[in-house]
């Protein structure tokens, strides 16, 4: 249990997947402009990173793994993680219109997220068991969306304020990304 | 110019994938920690990206439309795949280095990008030295992050040490908060001496920016609305 908990705390603060390992870095700092796109973004990230770890993992365990072809993870996860998205979108589309009309344009933009992929191929390195996957997807998604969120919240603030001209744009945005992956790397003294 | 030469002075100056298009952002930040790790992940992109652009553009008139992005990401993927193994053969140290980086090329947006833009409506040869182009713009941008942060917070070039001995580098230079913080300087200077950042806007919150190399949903999916 105890185990499993620091899976979740790990992936979500500890090892934040944005600023301490640089994975989904493209939306994280695009999307991030907006506060109601970063949560909606965030919220489609976290779906779709469970549901791909969780599938990834049976995938690994029931089929590569016997089968010997272990190489070939990196392609069949990505065709999955692809497939998965389009499937996830359809069936949103059908049965809950509203959660569709939130996270809709968000869900093809996360295919190339390199962090589902990421998860995906850290959990097979990291021999997690299905259960462990799943948590670890989930808690590392969490962290995606508490960094998101952050971000914009930040973003929305110094939108008004004074920046020197070369600061502008991209580097601000960077630098403040800078500031809160220092403030994170406080997690890492949490222990349990 | 020559137009194969100008791709080459396109991909390394004019359109740098990593300082002007603002693509691949997330291995720059990742393994600029030391300046043989960006070289080596900036070859190993290259020589998917060659090798990608190569095989998309002699099946572009074979690839129906509608799949076509399906069908560039298994194709990458099956390169990216190669190179991995071909890496942990014979560079063990390498492979070590850059870990989960290396399979994460499949989702870099210099590839996908650059197959969209160019490889699927230009000649074999053309693409080829697009790659190239791209490949040592991606390197030399990853090499000069990584050469200033292993400056910084290492103190040494290339494994070298140049710092003298009784000054300590700052650590926090090749921890992860020094890559954000050397990328952002970097582009400050760059907009500071009048290069152009060039990022595709896109509306709607969809993605503005820094994401616009993954093609297609940025395109169509965001402005269709």
């Amino acid at each position: 249990m105890k185990n499993l908990i620091l899976i979740i705390v790990s992936g979500a603060l500890i090892n934040n997947v944005v600023l301490n390992q640089f994975l989904g870095i493209c939306s994280f700092l695009g999307v991030s402009k907006q506060m109601k796109a970063s949560a909606s973004l965030g919220g489609a990230v976290i779906f779709v990173i469970t549901i791909a770890s969780a599938v990834a993992s049976l995938l690994y365990d029931y089929v590569l793994a016997p089968l010997g072809l272990d190489f070939m993870k990196t392609i069949v996860f990505i065709l999955v993680i692809a497939a998965l998205v389009q499937i996830v979108e359809m069936f949103l589309k059908k049965t809950s219109p509203g959660v569709y009309k939130a996270l809709g344009i968000y869900l093809p933009l996360i295919t190339t997220n390199c962090a589902v992929l990421g998860v995906a191929l850290t959990n097979v390195q990291d021999g997690y068991n299905f259960i462990e996957s799943v948590l670890s997807g989930f808690g590392t998604a969490v962290g995606y969306t508490i960094a998101i969120v952050l971000l914009a919240s930040i973003r929305t603030r110094i939108r008004e304020e004074d920046i020197p001209a070369p600061l502008r744009g991209a580097p601000i945005v960077l630098i403040s990304a800078a500031l809160m992956s220092i403030a994170f790397m406080g997690f890492a003294g949490l222990s349990f | 110019m020559n137009k194969y030469v100008e791709r080459l002075y396109n991909g390394v100056i004019k359109e740098n994938p990593t300082l002007i298009l603002m693509l691949g952002m997330c291995p720059t930040l990742a393994v600029s920690t030391r300046a043989l790790n960006g070289i080596g992940m900036g070859l190993s992109t290259m020589a998917v990206l060659i090798l990608s652009n190569l095989v998309i553009s002699l099946l572009r008139k074979v690839i129906p439309d509608e799949v076509r992005l399906p069908a560039y990401i298994v194709i990458v993927a099956s390169l990216v795949t190669v190179t991995e193994l071909l890496i942990e053969a014979y560079l063990p140290s390498l492979y070590e280095a850059l870990g989960i980086y290396i399979p994460l090329i499949v989702v870099n947006c210099i590839i996908l990008g650059r197959a969209e833009a160019y490889a699927n409506k230009n000649t074999p040869m053309l693409s080829v030295m697009d790659g190239i182009g791209m490949g040592i713009g991606f390197t030399l941008a990853l090499t000069v992050a990584g050469l200033i942060r292993e400056m910084l917070g290492n103190g040494t070039a290339f494994g070298a040490q140049i710092l003298p001995s009784g000054i300590d580098p700052i650590g926090i230079f090749v921890q992860p908060p020094g890559a954000f913080l050397v990328i952002a300087f970097i582009i400050a200077v760059m907009n500071a001496i009048g290069i152009k950042t060039r990022q595709r806007k896109l509306v709607d919150g969809g993605c503005d920016g820094m994401c616009a190399g993954c093609t297609a949903p940025c395109d169509k999916e965001v402005s269709a609305k």
